[in-house]
């Protein structure tokens, strides 16, 4: 018994012959993380892009107490997200966009406690925590919904462009800075938005699943892992939009 | 009732105390550097903006390897194959050393 778990490490083979898999993962899994490879790559292009834009424009010089809105230079982003739902009018940079932050770390904690509930066959703990993941998941969607409504009706002072006052934002417009601002903005947060929409439904079908007892007939919960990697991954590239684009 | 007698006998294991306090710790950690990185953001004025971004940066960096690492579970991975994602983004770090650089060369013209 103990010569056939040997077997594969006889001299002149190793387990890139067969018979072995040498990444330890099943297919599915291995290709999850090879789709999620190459998204990393796309959202790296837009990250990097909006790098190139932003540093071919001229930032901010002045004290940021006397800061205003124009298309002259790089806008300040905790300039621009600055608003909260309910308190029209109050200054509270970053605060909203640290809210949906928080949201979307905490939804993907309770991922990982569905994929370990997974790893039990713990069909009621599954159940449970891919139901909170699928709450964090949409209420980050409707903080998105918010933020994207204030961002294109636009708030406060018109900036005034070229003689026009210009509210708000849409692709050729921008009462923030320059029009490419608003495009990345678009671009980037409407493609991570997709993303987490795209990964809501996906949590949902992995819920329905569960609920009527699919992976206990298969045997095994695998299905959950798989999902929990693109869900994690949904929420690492927030860190990044977060760090790039709201912060930095 | 029927369909009840095709359910198959599935064996519930109990809760992995350790692990799942694990993950609890990763997520703790996550928060406090993102509160961290909110201090910074408005303690640390914009006139020392190198540093301001190198620190983001390198937090950023930190919460990718926890949540890759642990939440991903990539570290306890075989090492093929952690080697077989970590490599490739060697390509993201060129792309954004070139643009960054073109970047720059664009506003110079535009001077």
């Amino acid at each position: 018994m103990a010569s056939t778990s040997t077997s594969v490490q006889t001299p002149g083979r190793s387990v890139w012959d067969g018979g072995v898999s040498p990444m330890g993962a099943s297919y599915g899994k291995l290709m999850m993380w090879f789709f999620l490879l190459s998204d990393a790559f796309t959202f790296s292009a837009l990250l990097i892009t909006y790098g190139l834009v932003r540093s071919a424009h001229p930032g901010y010089d002045g004290p940021i107490d006397d800061y205003v809105f124009s298309p002259a230079y790089w806008p300040v982003p905790e300039k621009v997200f600055d608003a909260i739902p309910f308190f029209h009018g109050l200054e509270a940079p970053l605060v909203f966009v640290g809210i949906m932050t928080f949201i979307l770390i905490m939804s993907s904690v309770t991922m990982v406690l569905a994929v370990e509930a997974g790893h039990r066959m713990d069909r009621a703990a599954v159940e449970k925590w891919m139901l909170w993941t699928i709450v964090g998941g949409l209420t980050f969607l409707g903080c998105q919904a918010w933020e994207w409504t204030h961002f294109i009706v636009g708030t406060g002072t018109p900036t005034i462009i070229d003689g026009v006052e210009v509210f708000g934002a849409n692709l050729v417009q921008n009462q923030y800075g320059p029009p490419d601002f608003a495009d990345f903005f678009f671009f980037i947060t409407g493609f991570h938005g997709f993303h987490v929409f795209s990964g809501v439904c996906l949590n949902f079908l992995i819920y329905y699943n569960t609920v009527t007892g699919v992976y206990d007939r298969r045997g095994h919960y695998e299905m959950v892992e798989k999902v929990g990697l693109y869900w994690h991954f949904v929420d690492l590239v927030w860190v990044f939009v977060f760090t790039f684009f709201y912060l930095v | 009732m029927a369909s009840h007698s095709h359910e198959p006998k599935v064996t519930v294991l109990p809760p992995d105390k350790a692990k799942i306090k694990k993950l609890w710790t990763v997520a703790l950690i996550l928060l406090l550097i993102t509160i961290l990185e909110f201090i910074i953001a408005f303690t640390v004025p914009h006139e020392y903006e190198t540093s301001r971004v190198t620190i983001f940066i390198l937090m950023t960096i930190v919460k990718a390897a926890y949540i890759v690492g642990e939440f991903m579970h990539l570290r306890h991975e075989a090492k093929v194959l952690i080697w077989s994602i970590l490599i490739p983004m060697v390509f993201v770090i060129w792309m954004l050393v070139a643009f960054v650089y073109e970047g720059m060369a664009i506003f110079n013209t535009r001077l």
